[in-house]
């Protein structure tokens, strides 16, 4: 569905800052992959390329064969940005529906799409509201229905729920798999939380540190049903994220000695956790080094 | 029911102390002027009865017809000119970056010119008619409502705009759903200015070379030495000016009712 081979993203400008390198992967029709990789490594980068909001410097994407030059149609994306995604002169219902007028889809069914993609994010009170009368959480469930309405063939993610407090985002996190089981929509998702990609992902996409190549592709060998008290304790789980953790660490020790500008930015930018986490997490937290 | 007889005099005197703190600070300025025309009378300053004379006298009258709706049209007409004009330009400019670079300083530079400077050369251009002075306005107001439109339409949010693209959003939906609501405060900012610069031009407008408008009347009256009469001309051109106020005071809450209420929502978060 989704193929993407010798991707390069050189941005210009003095003396040109490699981004992306040589990124190779693909997904299946129907999957969820997660993509992961140290700060800074231009995952966002990587997704605007596949989204065709930016035009690679070599190789590239694409969708269900066609070669992707623009935003693909059949492409939803759901960005971590949820208050500036949304427009905020439009109420919720405007705002996912939207898209579908713009699709040319018959207003009756229109109305139907709407109905039930708010209703599966669990927001059909708040139809009439506008995005910014609702907190974060429920603005990223806005974002999550104007995408599943337009009935994407392709789902991108970028950071989805980086900017939620950790309650939210497990709740999130939940609402995303169950739609993705029901709909069999192809999701990518990018994240720098290893934990995420690792619980949410079929297959994890390793990135490395800039200029980035793929550093591994691991297909994540848990059971489909995930939850998340039993797949978080479950010893296989502690094993692909510990994996998942030196992969990163490795690639960021690769680094160390020539971190940019780009790479702090991201870093300081980095969204605030900000509920307590139990112990475990806690740990994990203070020895990867993210900067909070 | 128990609580009725006593409630009605809740709203009553709230509606009395509003009613008190709106009129309050006008009736003591006239009442100012009151005294002080009556306790020191000069040619000049005529008491406010006789103004209030010369004003009923004056203006409910065939004037209306002839000076002041005229004045009015001359002056819708303009503003409405130099609205479409400026938002027109505005989206454009603001849209396309080469063509900002190459525009800016230019009108950066026009912007600076007074307005009323350019009333003897439209005269000369256009003549004397009506043209003349609708054009007067167009050339004043058409500024600051490009400027900030340009200004509005090169701030939208880049996600926002992404979003946009990703969803298909493009022509003339993009202008409409994205693009001017984005840009609606500010051009709404820039629409308020120019409202006052439009009252502005069209007095002068019409003081230069006219047969009619209230700002011709106002200059015939006091060439005639007819004071109070000027002084009633006055008071017209500040009623016009405070309804022209009001009335874009209410469409403004209207056009921008999601950005007030989020402002609101913010401030009460912050």
């Amino acid at each position: 569905m989704l193929e993407i081979t010798g991707l390069g993203k050189t941005y210009e400008g003095r003396g040109g800052v490699e981004a992306l390198r040589k990124i190779d992967f693909r997904v299946d029709g129907g999957d969820l992959v997660c993509v992961v990789g140290p700060s800074g490594c231009g995952k966002t980068t990587l997704l605007k390329c596949v989204a065709g909001l930016l035009t690679p410097t070599a190789g590239e994407v694409r969708v269900a064969g066609r070669r992707v030059t623009g935003p693909p149609p059949g492409m939803a994306v759901v960005f971590q940005e949820y208050g500036r995604s949304l427009f905020p002169w439009m109420t919720v219902r405007k705002n996912v529906e939207l898209p579908l007028r713009e699709k040319k889809v018959p207003a009756p069914r229109r109305r139907e799409l709407v109905e039930e993609a708010l209703a599966a994010v669990g927001l059909a009170d708040a139809a009439a509201a506008h995005p910014w009368q609702l907190s974060g959480g429920m603005q990223q469930r806005v974002a999550i229905a104007r995408a599943i309405a337009y009935e994407p063939r392709v789902l991108l993610m970028d950071e989805p729920f980086a900017a939620v407090d950790a309650q939210t985002r497990a709740e999130l996190e939940d609402l995303l798999l169950t739609l993705w089981r029901r709909l069999g929509v192809t999701t990518l998702l990018v994240t720098h939380d290893i934990d995420e990609a690792v619980y949410l992902g079929r297959r994890v996409i390793v990135l490395s540190s800039a200029p980035t190549v793929v550093q591994e592709d691991l297909a994540v060998d848990l059971p489909a049903a995930r939850d998340q008290i039993t797949t978080r304790s479950a010893p296989r789980f502690a094993e692909l994220r510990a994996h998942v953790y030196a992969q990163i660490k490795q690639a960021k020790g690769r680094a160390a000695g020539d971190r940019t500008a780009g790479d702090r930015a991201a870093e300081e930018s980095a969204p605030p956790r900000q509920v307590p986490s139990p112990a475990p997490r806690d740990l994990k937290r203070k020895t990867d080094g993210r900067t909070r | 029911m128990s609580a009725a007889g006593t409630r009605p005099a809740g709203p009553l005197r709230r509606a009395a102390l509003r009613l008190l703190r709106v009129l309050g600070l006008p009736v003591l300025l006239v009442l100012g002027w009151w005294i002080y025309s009556v306790a020191e009378p000069t040619f000049y300053l005529p008491t406010p009865g006789r103004v209030a004379g010369a004003f009923t006298e004056v203006w409910f009258s065939a004037r209306i017809t002839e000076d002041v709706l005229p004045s009015v049209g001359r002056l819708l007409t303009g503003y409405a000119l130099a609205g479409l004009l400026g938002v027109g330009l505005g989206v454009a400019i603001g849209s396309s970056r080469a063509l900002r670079a190459a525009a800016e300083p230019v009108l950066e530079f026009f912007r600076a010119v007074p307005p009323p400077v350019l009333v003897p050369l439209i005269t000369l251009l256009a003549g004397l008619d009506t043209t003349m002075k609708v054009l007067v306005i167009v050339s004043g107001c058409v500024w600051p409502v490009l400027l900030n439109t340009v200004e509005g339409v090169r701030a939208v949010d880049e996600v926002l705009a992404d979003t946009g693209r990703c969803f298909g959003l493009r022509g003339p939906a993009r202008l409409r759903h994205l693009v001017l609501p984005a840009a609606s405060p500010q051009i709404m900012a820039g629409l308020r200015q120019a409202l006052s610069i439009g009252i502005i031009l069209m007095v002068i407008g019409e003081m230069f070379a006219s047969t009619s408008g209230i700002g011709h009347t106002v200059v015939l009256f006091q060439r005639g030495f007819a004071i109070p009469e000027m002084w009633s001309g006055i008071v017209v051109l500040g009623l016009l000016g405070f309804g022209f106020s009001l009335a874009f005071r209410a469409a403004e809450r209207r056009i921008l009712a999601w950005h007030l209420a989020r402002g609101e929502e913010r401030g009460r978060h912050a």
